[in-house]
């Protein structure tokens, strides 16, 4: 039965896709809205199915389906081949069940767009190609997905093309993850160069036993590592995730929450034998994963935008994810994947209803006091930014946080005999950055819900459609992180044994405060937050905009300047001198010089040839006119002559 | 020893054969370039004397003869043409005005 339900549980979206796309103009908005959202069912009940087939089996139980073979050449092949173990099963769950609760939120929200079925046919698309990004079981396969997610990203996030600025942000999405796409296409090719082979089993089969050099592994892994800091909007590549807010609110929330960005996570989790092997690329990863967490909550914490506020955090989040990626807790990063999408997806979904809610208002600080306008939308979005910030205990985020927090103190690095990286710093820079996470979201939260009231008043109702998945997933941010606790309270390890049952996390020998200072970091920031912005005459309004710093993170850290003149300007003048085309321009001036000059010559012969036969005939007329005054008939004149020449002939005889 | 010497001879042949050609160029009269004409022959004749003398050969002897014969041939020729152009009605015996093909009456 998995052998059918697996190529379906694709298809559904896939189909849904089609449909809605073909049918552009033809159906109703809720037609379109009911075929996307029965897709995604369809697929969300069927990866339940599959789930809970897989859970009854055996252990290390993989449900494997080979379509059909796609190239076979002497020392490489290929195959459409989809793979369900228990990583993609954890990957399914969250991208079809937290996908459907966004479709049927935007089925409500898009309702009134003339575009809602180009909207369905690309996010429903996106859904299918993160499917077959999580469950294929080659690495080429994969990549079709990645690239899918990569295409339905560009036209979710410019899906209103009108505004110039919406489609530049689309492309500056599509240019940074393809810098990633490369990176990642070049250790696809090392790998497959060296094992002839890119299933995911034979590849880690062969890098653990010892076929490939360890330069090469490590190189493998780097590009890897590059390709998932693209996709993941981890540093270097940040820059597009905030610019990628130009798309409609729940194009953000599939983004940030379920698709696209985890691929990153997804891909090195699912390597993760790979990176063991490369302990100086896991020392990378684990260092700007931190890096960017830390980046990401300051750029938070000084942004006016209310959506680029949570786009930040999703890097920061992301940041979290990468550092536990680098420091070998996987499960964690899984874990936190996990967590993050119901959270992330609630506060998207709610930001959009308040967004839409108060005609398009995006600016915090006009904001204000809507916690008496709309108290459902208040309470969900401070639902998410607890799960967000880790409130101990009543979150979801606290435990995944919790799970990264403890791995990453346990981490050393051997990078080489002599020098070891220990997790402590890590770990230190890590608790700031929780704390910080709190600080800004419930900065957010304060502005925008408590306080006075502004000038924007809020209008309508949140249908029903749009409040039943943000119930939903206000119920998983609050209680999907049970089934994962520290030691220290209940030892419950249900996520980690689910994922790799034979080697479960120990976390023994962990010290109480170490989970003590995980729970108060957060409380502490949300102390510190009420102090300054939530009290009834806040202390701070805004943070002031004087100081360079601020200025500089609110221009995130002047990356963007520094890409611009990087690659934009010079790419730019490229472009502008292959438009002018300098080489054709010589060519034609060489041409038109060529033909001036040939011009000239031609004057000139012709003016030479002119002025011979003028002065020729001149001559020759002035010639015969001589010689017809010789001609005379005078017989003197005559004589004369003869005389002379005579002469002149005797003269010449003599002399010479 | 002859009286004179080749030299000498040549001299004077030269300044009769200048003074006649001489007076056939500057000299308009028909009449008067006959005259002069009969000059140069003869000193040209008057050469070949004194080159007949100067080598003991008579041939310089005949070639005189023949100069002379020649001489008197070219003026009676020279004297009718004058004769025949006075007949025609040429009232002057100006040389330069007999240079048009065309005759002078009927221009």
């Amino acid at each position: 039965m998995g052998e059918i339900l697996l190529p379906l549980l694709i298809l559904c979206p896939l189909a849904a896709s089609m449909i809605v796309s073909v049918s552009a103009g033809r159906m109703g908005a809720c037609a379109i809205g009911t075929v996307a959202c029965t897709g995604v069912g369809i697929s969300a009940v069927i990866s339940i199915i599959l789930s809970i087939t897989l859970l009854s089996g055996p252990p290390a139980g993989v449900l494997q389906v080979t379509l059909w073979p796609w190239m076979h050449i002497a020392g490489f092949s290929a195959d459409i081949a989809f793979m369900l173990d228990r990583v993609s099963m954890v990957m399914i769950l969250v991208v079809t069940i937290v996908g459907l609760l966004i479709h049927v939120y935007a089925a409500g929200y898009m309702r009134d767009d003339p575009g809602i079925a180009r909207f369905f046919g690309c996010m429903t698309l996106f859904v299918a190609a993160m499917l077959v990004l999580v469950l294929a079981s080659d690495l080429l396969c994969l990549f079709i997905g990645w690239e899918g997610v990569g295409l339905c990203s560009y036209l979710l996030i410019g899906f209103w093309y009108n505004d110039p600025a919406n489609t530049a942000a689309a492309r500056k999405a599509f240019y940074m993850t393809r810098m990633g796409d490369v990176a990642l296409l070049c250790g696809l090719l090392l790998l497959a160069t060296a094992t002839g082979s890119l299933r995911i089993g034979a590849v880690l089969a062969a890098v653990t036993n010892g076929q490939l050099a360890p330069s090469g592994v490590n190189l493998a892994a780097l590009f890897i590592l590059v390709g998932a800091l693209a996709k993941s909007a981890q540093i270097p590549f940040q820059t597009w995730l905030p610019d990628a807010m130009a798309g409609p609110t729940p194009t953000s929330a599939l983004i940030h929450a379920a698709t696209m960005v985890t691929a990153g996570i997804y891909l090195i989790a699912r390597l993760h034998d790979l990176f063991a092997m490369a302990t100086p690329i896991m020392a990378l990863t684990a260092i700007l994963g931190t890096l960017t967490l830390l980046m990401g909550a300051c750029t938070a914490l000084v942004q006016s935008d209310l959506k680029r506020i949570l786009a930040w955090s999703t890097i920061s989040q992301l940041g979290y994810m990468f550092l536990a990626l680098g420091c070998g807790v996987w499960q964690a990063a899984l874990f936190h994947l996990m967590t993050h999408a119901f959270f992330k997806a609630l506060l998207f979904l709610t930001a959009g209803a308040v967004i839409m809610r108060t005609g398009h208002e995006q600016d915090i600080f006009r904001l204000g006091g809507l916690r008496h306008a709309m108290p459902g939308l208040s309470a969900a979005f401070a639902v998410g930014a607890s799960a967000l910030a880790g409130l101990p205990l009543v979150t979801a985020g606290f435990y995944s946080k919790e799970m990264i927090l403890s791995g990453v103190w346990h981490v050393h690095f051997g990078l080489t005999r002599e020098w070891t990286l220990s997790g402590h710093p890590l770990w230190g820079i890590a608790l700031l950055g929780a704390f910080l996470t709190a600080l800004y979201i419930f900065r957010c939260v304060f502005i925008v819900f408590c306080g006075k009231k502004q000038g924007t008043s809020a209008t309508g109702r949140t249908s029903r459609l749009m409040s039943i998945p943000l119930g939903c997933l206000c119920f998983l941010s609050l209680c999907g992180g049970v089934i994962e606790m520290p030691d220290t309270l209940p030892p419950l390890h249900l996520f980690s044994t689910l994922l790799d049952p034979k080697t479960p996390l120990s976390h023994a020998d962990e010290p109480i405060w170490l989970v003590l200072a995980g729970a108060l970091a957060p409380l502490a920031g949300l102390g510190v937050a009420w102090v300054l912005w939530g009290r009834a005459t806040p202390v701070m309004h805004e943070i002031p905009g004087q100081a360079a710093i601020i200025r500089l993170a609110r221009t995130g850290w002047g990356m963007d300047a520094l890409y611009d003149r990087v690659f934009v300007q010079p790419f730019r003048l490229l472009t502008w001198l292959t438009h002018h085309d300098v080489l054709a321009h010589a060519i034609t001036a060489t041409g038109r010089l060529t033909q001036a000059v040939s011009g000239r010559i031609f004057q000139a012969r012709t003016g030479f040839l002119d002025i011979l036969s003028i002065w020729g005939s001149r001559g020759t007329g002035w010639m015969a006119y001589l010689l017809g005054q010789l001609d005379n008939g005078r017989v003197r004149w005559y004589a004369a002559w003869i005389a002379g020449g005579l002469c002149a002939g005797l003269a010449m005889a003599v002399l010479s | 020893m002859p009286a004179f010497s080749f030299n000498d001879i040549l001299l004077l042949a030269t300044t009769l054969f200048s003074v006649g050609l001489a007076g056939v160029l500057v000299r308009r009269n028909m009449v008067f370039m006959l005259m002069s004409l009969d000059i140069m022959l003869n000193a040209a004749a008057l050469v070949f004397v004194g080159a007949g003398a100067r080598w003991h050969d008579a041939t310089g002897q005949v070639m005189f003869v023949l100069i002379l014969a020649l001489a008197a041939v070219e003026t009676a020729v020279g004297l009718a043409i004058i004769l025949c152009l006075h007949a025609h009605g040429r009232p002057t015996l100006d040389a330069d005005t007999g240079n048009l093909l065309r005759g002078w009456n009927h221009g």
